[in-house]
């Protein structure tokens, strides 16, 4: 049990890259939290996933002691966010468990799209914030300039932003002592019946579901029995503790502390993030309001290579679910892959993200089809159907006209890219609603067509503008344009999966690229094979993937009979698991891929 | 085709004996070759003769047909090594009148007189390892041996043996389908009765993979001049009079190698040596013989444990099956359907044929299955799906 005067909760906010992660390690680091020979870089980056590829997916809370220069001793609870706006719904949510957040901006790069869009959400949650300035170590950095531009660009005061290398540890305990001195207090009533905000779960398989909790007022304590106020569900508390960020038991958790709770929770799907958690008993009068829900924006079928995986993937696709509420899943069929979900994702990262962690935490194999936005059907008789999967395309005759998602888009941009910044807008069908500068670097707002944007908008963008420009959106809403389903024919045969909806105007580029994508991405096989992108029954585009024409071993004598016999039966095995598209066999990979454009 | 069948006779037994030692390591090779600074000659050949008497102890009754000497660069042996294996096989075991015995050789490590010594012995044909006919392409290859010295060795072991084959290897860096075509006219005007034309493969863990992956072995053939290079081969040594008698050797009717002709027949054969494989029936079960693949471990395995073999597993008859057809599709006579259902009736995938019989990749006439001309670059990829 802390006083709440010392306690301090916050998050780690900032655009992509600036060094969230490198900053918690320090902040851990100095205060003796981890052993020095336990310590390793972006040591809350645990999944392998993270550490591959460098970023951050999910917001990781970890509790510090910190004797501070005030002779007390505080304890932090500190919230390292990702980055990346497919995992913006992280850094929302965190930021509700929170009373303040340390906004971190590269001294080098300075001010970009999500350091903007953070610095919004955290006034939203009412945050105090102290603007840091890291990578100071750099040559190229320049604080003075970059704090003129926190405050001209965002408008909030950065006269006494602390200057700081996470890398070097320059600067960290002044970091320390910002945190303790100006960011506010929990406050909360010991006394008054329970309540818990329940922030994040995972599915651990030696412990079942656990949940990380906030609590606003009353003590939590081990056995203790509670109420999940939104699902009903009541339970036992089997272990009570903090992350430090291993998992340590601890007795009790008051007013303004952080921790987690386990409690033989059956159903994965009665935890919720929002949920207000009180006693079983004595129960709180006034639930949290719960948190928004996330909007997917990006819809497309996940299903089992192996057809026999399809309820192992479900029990995977919800215990995953529990880490992760920014994704949806329900269940669908298709006449050539079978069973399998529909899912939602706030991104193409995003999406890519889950399936790798579906593959790799729960060893099953997927095949992922061609990724798509919802539409809005309007029909002839005044309905609306909201269209997740082209494949579901309506009858033309029964449909009046159809609206697409759009998005205002935030792209900051150093001026000399400007130009190719504009252009790919244009190319994407783009409005320009706003251009503005601040100092040398452009701000440009554009009103673009989600569909256009999801799948490697943001990739495009960083290689014409060499990583310099950054990105942000939002969704406002939809509008009507000439949208045709494009169907893709593989020998002949039409694969769903690879069905999108485009526009009229650049239907046939489209096909095009995608046909000559997917020579590429399908192997040769022992026949050629006709690829064909077609708009209602008119061909629009083809292509010829040549049959396969040499694949034999060249020396195979007596000492290489049984490697080569092995080799064949671990072909075989794959044989078995791979889904066949009538006679031919399309990579897992190509769903994705050949909807990436080069343009 | 024709050919002494009764070498794959029951009674029947080949023998590979593997010589473990090179001068230099070639960067594509991933036999088991070493190179060593010194060989005591007197230790293998204790050890080696200990092996043959192990081995027919262990298979008794067998009659001796083949005999091979590979590498590793056999041609380095003593001649007098070579004399005494071949003088221990002789009480060892019966041995057909017209046993076949092979040496490999290299061009770099031949003298007249060896070859000589090793006729003496009683080998009676030499695969020589040409491999290329210009300097340039033989550097590349890191072969120590110039052009001039590969068709020097060549007219010397012709002077000396009767039957001479020899190796060359294609799709090389750099090389068109008309460099190659032109290659290949000049080496059958020597009127060989055997090639062996191998395309080159990059084989995981030698050095020529390690360029690849770094992209610094440029000018490799893409699949369809390769594929073009492999058709063209076909085509001229079939005019010449050396069709494929199997997917990567070329002989005149008759003039087959025997030896080789029983790994993929599915014959018994017995290794002995470093490495050496072997497949043996006992009981009316085939079995998979191994033996310790490093020279050292080899030498002292026979040393100390009186046995060079590291393991022998009986086949189940789902793999002797797949072995015989995976073996067998190789040659131009392909295989026997009744042959394969006799050994297991499931393993082959019925609609998987048919499918590639329409596709003109597999030919069927009567029991013979055999692959078409455009079927048998493809084998690979046919044996994937008619492998159940
Ligand atoms: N030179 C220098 N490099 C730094 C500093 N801080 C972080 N970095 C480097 O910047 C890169 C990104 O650091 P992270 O800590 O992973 O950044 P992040 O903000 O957590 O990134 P996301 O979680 O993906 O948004 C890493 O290569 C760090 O080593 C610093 O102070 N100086
Ligand atoms: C055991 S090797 C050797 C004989 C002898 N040591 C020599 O190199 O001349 C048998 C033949 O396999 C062929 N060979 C070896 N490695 C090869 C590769 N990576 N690709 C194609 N052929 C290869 C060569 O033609 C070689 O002559
Ligand atoms: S000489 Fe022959 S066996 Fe020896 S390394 Fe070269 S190719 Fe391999
Ligand atoms: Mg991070």
């Amino acid at each position: 049990m802390t006083e709440l005067s010392r306690i301090r909760n916050f998050s780690i906010v900032a655009h992509i890259d600036h060094g969230k992660s490198t900053l918690a390690d320090r902040l851990i680091q100095l205060t003796g939290t981890v052993a020095e020979r336990d310590m390793q870089d972006q040591i809350l980056d645990a999944m392998d996933i993270e550490r591959e590829r460098g970023i951050t997916i999910k917001a990781n809370t970890v509790r510090i002691e910190y004797p501070a220069r005030d002779g007390h001793t505080y304890i932090l609870n500190l919230i390292d966010t990702p980055g990346h706006v497919d995992f913006a719904y992280e850094v929302s949510r965190s930021m509700q468990a929170v009373e303040g957040s340390l906004l971190v901006v590269d001294a080098s790069q300075g001010v970009e799209a999500q350091t903007l869009a953070n610095v919004y959400q955290a006034i939203d949650a009412d945050h105090e914030i102290v603007p840091v300035l890291n990578k100071i170590d750099l040559p190229a950095a320049e604080p003075a300039r970059v704090r003129e531009q926190i405050e001209d660009v965002i408008g909030i005061d950065a006269s006494d932003a602390v200057e700081i290398s996470a890398k070097t540890g320059l600067g960290i305990p002044d970091v320390l002592e910002a945190i303790v001195t100006r960011l506010p207090a929990p406050k909360g009533d010991r006394d008054a019946p329970l309540k818990a905000m329940l922030v994040d779960s995972y599915y651990d398989p030696y412990l079942g579901v656990v949940v990380l909790i906030r609590v606003i007022d009353g003590v939590i304590r081990k056995g203790d029995r509670i109420r999940m106020m939104k699902t009903g569900g009541t339970y036992g508390i089997d272990r009570l503790g903090v992350f430090t960020p291993k998992m340590k038991d601890i007795a009790e958790l008051g007013p303004g502390e952080m921790g987690f709770l386990t409690a033989s929770i059956k159903q994965v799907r009665d935890t919720r993030v929002g949920d207000t958690i009180t006693h079983e008993k004595k129960p709180t009068a006034t639930p949290l309001p719960g948190f928004k829900p996330s909007q997917p924006v990006v819809f497309c079928g996940l299903f089992p290579v192996d057809a026999n995986d399809f309820e192992d993937m479900r029990d995977a696709i919800e215990k995953l679910a529990l880490n992760d509420a920014s994704f949806t899943s329900e269940m669908e069929t298709s006449a050539a892959l079978g069973f399998g979900f529909r899912c939602g994702f706030l991104g193409l990262l995003h999406l890519e993200v889950i399936r790798d962690r579906l593959e790799r935490e729960y060893d099953i194999d997927l095949i992922t089809t061609a990724p798509s936005v919802i539409y809005h059907i309007y029909m002839r008789d005044g309905s609306m159907i909201e269209l997740h999967n082209p494949a579901d395309m309506p009858d033309l005759t029964h449909v009046d006209h159809l609206e697409e998602p759009r998005i205002k888009a935030t792209i900051l941009v150093p001026d000399e890219y400007l130009g190719d910044v504009l252009k790919l807008c244009q190319d994407r069908r783009g409005i320009q609603l706003d251009l503005t500068y601040a100092g040398s670097r452009a701000m440009v707002v554009y009103d673009l067509p989600l569909n256009e944007v999801v799948f490697d908008f943001y990739d495009r963008l960083k290689s014409v503008t060499k990583g310099y420009a950054s990105f942000d959106y939002q969704m406002i809403g939809y509008r009507q344009d000439h949208l045709v389903k494009m169907q893709i024919l593989v020998n002949d045969e039409p694969v769903d999966a690879l069905s999108t909806m485009v526009h009229r105007d650049r239907a046939e580029a489209r096909g095009r690229a995608m046909c000559e994508k997917l020579k590429e991405l399908i192997p040769r096989h022992m026949f050629k094979i006709p690829i064909q992108a077609a708009i209602g029954g008119r061909i629009i585009a083809r292509e010829t993937l040549a049959a396969l024409r040499k694949d034999v071993t060249a020396k195979c004598y007596g000492g290489d009979a049984t490697r080569k016999r092995k080799l064949l039966e671990k072909q075989k095995a794959g044989k078995k698991k791979m889904r066949q598209f009538g006679k031919v066999e399309i990579p897992q990979s190509a769903f994705i891929s050949a909807l990436k454009m080069d343009g | 085709m024709t050919g002494p069948l009764r070498d794959t006779a029951a009674s029947a037994l080949g023998l590979y004996i593997h010589w473990p030692f090179c001068q230099a390591k070639c960067p594509y090779c991933d036999f088991n070759s070493h190179v060593a600074a010194r060989i005591d000659m007197e230790r293998w050949k204790i050890a080696y003769l200990s092996e043959i008497e192990r081995v027919f102890s262990e298979n008794p009754g067998r009659i001796l047909t083949t005999v091979f000497f590979g590498g590793g660069t056999p041609s380095l042996m003593d001649p007098d090594l070579v004399a005494e294996i071949l003088s221990a096989l002789q009480t060892a075991a019966p041995q057909a009148n017209d046993v076949e015995i092979t040496l490999e050789a290299n061009p770099s490590s031949v003298e007249i007189g060896r070859f000589r010594a090793f006729r003496e012995a009683g080998v009676n044909r030499v695969s020589l390892g040409l491999q290329a006919l210009n300097d340039d392409d033989l550097r590349r290859l890191g072969r120590m041996h110039s052009a001039a010295e590969g068709l020097q060795a060549l007219t010397t072991a012709r002077a000396v043996f009767d039957r001479v084959s020899f190796d060359l290897i294609y799709a090389r860096q750099h090389q068109t389908p008309d460099d190659w075509a032109a290659e290949l006219h000049r080496a059958l005007a020597f009127e060989p009765d055997h090639l062996s034309l191998y395309q080159l493969t990059i084989e995981p863990g030698t050095v020529f993979q390690r360029r690849f992956d770094q992209n610094q072995l440029p000018g490799l053939p893409a699949e369809d001049p390769a594929a073009d290079m492999f058709d063209l081969t076909q085509r001229i040594c079939e005019a010449a009079g050396l069709p494929a008698y199997e997917v990567s050797n070329h002989a005149r009717p008759g003039a087959e190698s025997r030896h080789n002709l029983i790994y993929w027949r599915g014959g018994d054969y017995a290794g002995i040596g470093p490495g050496a494989h072997g497949r043996l029936t006992r009981d009316g079960i085939r079995h998979a013989t191994e033996t310790e693949r490093i020279p050292e471990a080899w030498l002292s395995s026979v040393e100390t444990r009186g046995s060079g073999e590291t393991s022998i597993t009986g086949l189940s008859r789902r793999e002797e099956a797949e072995e015989r057809v995976m073996m067998g599709l190789r040659l131009a006579e392909g295989i026997s359907l009744s042959d394969i259902i006799a050994i297991d009736e499931t393993e082959i995938d019925h609609a998987a044929l048919a499918e590639m019989q329409a596709l003109g990749l597999l030919h069927i006439d009567g029991d013979r299955m055999t692959t078409t001309p455009r079927g048998r670059p493809l084998l690979n990829a046919i044996l994937a799906k008619l492998l159940a």
